[in-house]
């Protein structure tokens, strides 16, 4: 994996719960997951205690993502909610290749308004102190290499 | 069910006052009361938020009553119309008689607003959202405005028409913070600072203090009240979101199945309205709402407002006291739209009248496009 070095210094992330443990567990291993229910096939994010598609409280998992989706919609923040925290950044709507659609940045770009809705971004990871780590998208290497 | 009616409407104090919320609070509802013609001893229900945890309740207790119906639904800025719709049915179904509708804020003279939202730890967004440093709620508004852009091929100038006419009903409106600031160009709102592209400081609302109370009861008794009783025809909701990502198809709010449900009940159709008051928290809020009430086609409103439909003397009237835009905005609109749908409805409004409205529409939205409440409102015929 191409690393960049690490974009932003994220605030605080609230620990895991019951349901979102092995969300979380994962990103430890820099695995990105999705949830899954068993039962019906539905896939979700964020993970909850049950399938909004079938009801079920049962089987539900965390199934590994590919990494890979596009860019569903973003914006680029300039005035930033935290005080340490550099602007201009962009963040985004990422469609995982698996169906859910999850928040996240776009990183890589020097011009943070060229990217485009629809284009093809694959999963980098911003380790947090915890060893847990945060999930923000970069260009798909076929495209920028 | 029998017929409900608004029988008083008024502001409290607007735009930097040094005053508290109970204060303005209480500003609100004595004079939305006198308008009416009556006092807090005839007011048996209340609803309202934004005062405490236990806000109806507060305000009962201070204001020493004991209310046999209170709601204090948190459903962002579109909660106000939906208090309507609730209190409609206890009024209709005998539960209440009288019910004031209030809220008040000061959150520029306190300087409570933050530009990432509320933070609530025990949330998903918590743990999956706001690690991203979106602004909240600007960031959401934003994304939907670039998938709009991008969907139909609009451009940032067109957009810019939804704050450039609000001002121009603004420079109509003797309380509306930029009362007397001048026009407002395409070139001033593309041209502002820059906040979560693509939309600007001055696609966004103000931030003032500010607030309204609306008082309703039976159509029975409203009628013999002082002012000409304004009807309740119609409400609908939706409620659609918390998270930044549950909505797939960020065009079409709530408001599609809000405005359909208030419209069918009030049996008229978006060609029916006189006077139209949508929440305009950010200039792509109102164009989405425009579009989600049926007043144009999907993918049509940037062209449909390009013509001064919007503006005064535009065949459809919009935010006709100048919006959250440019008259006020308390962090929670909601109340206001009423007020102002209700003084048009009366005839009150001055320079800014819309000549023999009829019928107007209140329109309130939450959150992140996540609350919608829609209500139909008719002059007594």
């Amino acid at each position: 994996m191409n690393e960049p070095t690490t974009p932003w210094v994220p605030g605080t992330v609230p620990a895991a719960d019951e349901v979102s443990a092995s969300y979380w567990d994962a990103t430890r291993e820099h695995r990105l997951t999705v949830q899954e229910c068993e039962g019906c096939g539905h896939r979700q994010h964020p993970p909850r205690a049950l399938c909004t598609a079938c009801g079920s409280t049962e089987g539900l998992r965390q199934a590994d993502a590919s990494g890979t989706g596009t860019v569903d919609t973003f914006t680029v923040v300039h005035r930033a909610p935290r005080p340490d925290v550099a602007v201009p950044y962009v963040v985004a709507r990422v469609r995982l290749t698996e169906g859910p659609l999850v928040l996240s940045r776009l990183e890589g770009r020097d011009d943070p308004e060229s990217w485009d809705l629809g284009e093809p971004v694959t999963v980098t990871w911003v380790d947090l102190p915890d060893g847990r780590a945060l999930p923000c998208f970069r260009p798909t290497a076929t495209e920028e290499s | 069910m029998s017929e409900v009616a608004i029988v008083g409407a008024a502001e409290c104090d607007l735009g930097v006052t040094g005053l508290s919320i109970l204060g303005l609070q209480t500003q609100a509802v004595t004079r939305a009361l006198a308008d009416a013609g009556l006092t807090l001893a005839d007011v048996d229900g209340i609803a309202t938020t934004g005062v405490s945890r236990f806000s109806a309740t507060q305000l009962a207790d201070y204001f020493g009553i004991e209310p046999r119906w209170t709601d204090s639904t948190f459903a962002g800025g579109s909660a106000y119309e939906m208090f309507v719709a609730r209190a409609a049915q206890a009024i209709a179904s005998g539960q209440c008689e009288v019910v004031v509708i209030s809220f008040a804020s000061n959150q520029r003279s306190a300087r409570s607003r933050r530009l990432g939202g509320v933070h609530e730890e025990w949330v998903p967004e918590a743990q999956f959202e706001e690690p991203y440093d979106m602004l909240y709620p600007l960031s959401y508004y934003a994304m939907a405005a670039r998938s709009y852009l991008h969907r139909y091929g609009g451009t940032r100038e067109q957009l810019a028409e939804v704050a450039v006419a609000a001002r121009e009903w603004a420079l109509l409106n003797p309380k509306a913070f930029r009362y007397g600031k001048g026009p407002l160009s395409v070139e001033d709102v593309t041209g502002a600072t820059m906040i979560s592209s693509p939309l600007t400081a001055a696609d966004c609302c103000l931030v003032t203090d500010g607030g309204g109370a609306v008082v309703l009861t039976s159509l029975e008794r409203a009628r013999d009240l002082r002012q000409t009783p304004v009807r309740v025809l119609g409400y609908g909701e939706r409620t659609t979101n918390t998270s930044f990502t549950t909505v797939d198809d960020l065009t079409r709010p709530g408001a599609v199945g809000s405005g359909a449900d208030a419209f069918a009940r009030a049996g008229i159709t978006a060609a029916d309205v006189d006077v139209l008051e949508v929440y305009d928290s950010f200039t792509i809020t109102a164009a989405l709402s425009v579009e989600a009430l049926g007043f144009c086609g999907p993918g049509e409103v940037l062209d449909f407002i390009a013509d001064g439909r919007i503006r005064p003397g535009g065949a459809l009237p919009l935010n006709t006291n100048g919006g959250g835009l440019s008259y006020c905005h308390p962090g929670q609109y909601g109340v206001l739209l009423l007020v102002e749908a209700v003084r048009q409805l009366r005839g009150e409004c001055g320079e800014r009248q819309v000549p023999d409205a009829e019928i107007a529409v209140a329109h309130g939205t939450g959150g992140i496009l996540s609350t919608h409440a829609t209500v139909v409102l008719g002059v007594d015929r």
